[in-house]
């Protein structure tokens, strides 16, 4: 076993070996290294045969058109051209926009950067599990309203949400749906002829593809349609020009394929893996798990450890490569918002771990974690005065604290 | 997170961690923080009759910042009149342990531990110092 043992899957994963051998045949002198726009020549159609076949397999996880698939720089920029080119095509008919508060911040930062052009949006809450709140969000909706965004699984803490009602609410309503699938695709079935959803994002690397490439699905029936984010030379049919990089689409292409052929019994090895973690760590006194028990990704667990701060914890975890909230905001002393949302209180919010587990995952790793984890709780208890007081039966919302 | 190798010694091996009991009238306690900000401190100081810190402990809540100063503190007061131990300054803390500038809040907490402390001992024996 080696350490450090890396269970930070959600925020990215490794590629996986067989996506980089495809990835190299599209590079070098030896390989197709043609721009797949080039139409004169056979170095630009071998490019775009395979840029095709990639798309096709991206469609066929999730049940879509390949036509439907626009490749993008990933999830962050599919957000952004979902969101803005929606917004500046339809702001006609209504500049109204609705989304969660425990988005992403690529959803939730676009959504600020509309507000300041003259656009509406309203930042749901989520119920304490973290699920949607159905009556919240019919209440939201306006006549004005034309997107609505919602995550399919949240990043931090990796609740499902119920996209196929969402999905239906918004088409009664004439709404446009785009749901940010980033955590979701290769996690849980995507059926995009069931599911009422208009755009959905996606991401190569949190599925074992290359970083840096993403797509967006754009569904032609009833046809959506977008502002151009970045304009050029018209590439794919002018929603995101912009040579396209072979080699990683190739490598999302085999990614996603990959995705659809092993998913099935990777998702109940994940769940075995993550009862085992869950059940060496829940007894530990004050424990609690984020989100709700049942709707949810077997990849993603995350944890309160109540009386223990987060990062020292973190540094107490040093053999275990594990985030405090996200990735994004681990550098700022903020509590995550994500688990601030689900009301939480900041210090347990502060206390709070995520272990995402993936492809590479082993059965000695989680045991070897839970041992960490377990020597790490009781020693910075040990150190904590929080835990003496809590010990002591005094209730910490009665203490005069002076914030600082 | 880069910390230096003197935060993370004081972070793996903290020195003094523990609490005496706090009516004892030579212990002076000090706790400063707020959990809802991440970090609070507990000192700790053992008094003698001549006003000399023989002893200090602390429990700290807290970032390997917030640990490691307060596990310095509890190092640098022994010893010293409660007077001498005013005068100990955050900027010391954060100059000794080389603290990042996000984590000069965890020295300056450290130092009003100890100013906490102080304050509560002079409150226990009428405020002569």
């Amino acid at each position: 076993m080696k350490l450090p043992i890396y269970l930070d899957y959600a925020a990215t994963t490794p590629v996986d070996q067989r996506v980089a051998e495809k990835m190299m045949q599209y590079m070098t002198m030896d390989g197709q290294y043609g721009n797949p726009a080039s139409r004169s020549h056979r170095f630009g159609w071998q490019a775009e045969e395979a840029v095709e076949l990639a798309r096709s397999q991206v469609a066929e996880l999730v049940n879509a058109d390949p036509r439907e698939i626009v490749w993008t720089s990933g999830a962050t920029e599919s957000n952004n051209l979902a969101i803005k080119g929606v917004a500046g095509f339809y702001h006609k008919k209504g500049k109204h926009l609705i989304t969660l508060k425990t988005e992403h911040k690529a959803v939730l930062d676009t959504m600020r950067a509309l507000e300041r052009e003259g656009y509406e949006v309203t930042y749901l809450d989520v119920l304490p599990n973290g699920l949607v709140d159905m009556d919240a969000l019919k209440a939201a909706i306006r006549p004005d309203t034309v997107l609505i965004s919602i995550m399919f699984v949240n990043n931090e803490i990796g609740v499902v949400q119920d996209i196929p009602a969402i999905g239906e609410l918004c088409r009664e309503k004439g709404i446009i749906f785009h749901v940010d699938a980033a955590q979701a695709a290769g996690k849980v079935d995507i059926d995009l002829q069931q599911l009422k959803v208009d755009l959905m994002s996606f991401s190569a690397h949190k599925i074992y593809g290359p970083k840096g490439v993403g797509a967006l699905y754009v569904r032609r029936k009833p046809r959506i349609r977008l502002e151009a984010q970045t304009h050029g030379g018209g590439h794919e049919r002018g929603m995101r020009s912009g040579t396209l990089a072979t080699h990683q689409i190739v490598g999302m292409g085999e990614a996603f394929r990959i995705a659809k052929d092993e998913m099935a019994t990777e998702r109940q090895r994940f769940e075995t893996l993550r009862q085992r973690l869950w059940d060496g760590v829940k007894d530990i006194e004050q424990v609690f798990l984020n989100g709700d028990d049942a709707q949810r990704v077997p990849g993603i667990t995350n944890i309160s450890f109540n009386y223990v701060e987060g990062e020292s914890l973190i540094m107490a975890l040093k053999d275990i490569a594990v985030s405090s909230g996200s990735a994004c905001t681990s550098a700022s002393l903020e509590p995550s918002y994500v688990l601030r949302a689900l009301g939480m209180s900041d210090e347990l919010a502060h206390s709070s771990i995520r272990f995402s587990i993936g492809r590479y995952t082993t059965e000695e790793e989680i045991d070897h974690t839970i041992k960490i984890v377990n020597d790490a709780i009781t020693r910075l208890r040990d150190m904590s005065p929080l835990w003496d007081m809590y010990k002591d039966g005094i209730d910490l919302n009665s203490v005069a604290w002076v914030a600082h | 997170m880069a910390y230096s190798s003197k935060v993370i010694d004081h972070y793996e091996n903290p020195r003094n961690v523990g609490a005496f009991e706090k009516d004892d009238p030579t212990i002076a306690t000090g706790m400063v923080g707020a959990p809802a900000c991440g970090d609070v401190m507990r000192l700790q100081l053992k008094v003698n009759a001549e006003g000399i810190i023989e002893d200090a402990r602390f429990k700290t809540y807290g970032c390997g910042s917030a640990i490691a100063s307060s596990s310095l503190v509890t190092e640098w007061v022994k010893g010293k009149t409660l007077a001498q131990a005013q005068d100990i300054k955050n900027t010391d803390i954060a100059q000794e342990l080389a603290l990042p500038p996000v984590k000069i809040h965890c020295s300056i907490l450290a130092e009003d531990a100890i100013k906490a402390a102080i304050a509560d001992y002079q409150q226990k024996h009428g405020s002569q110092e």
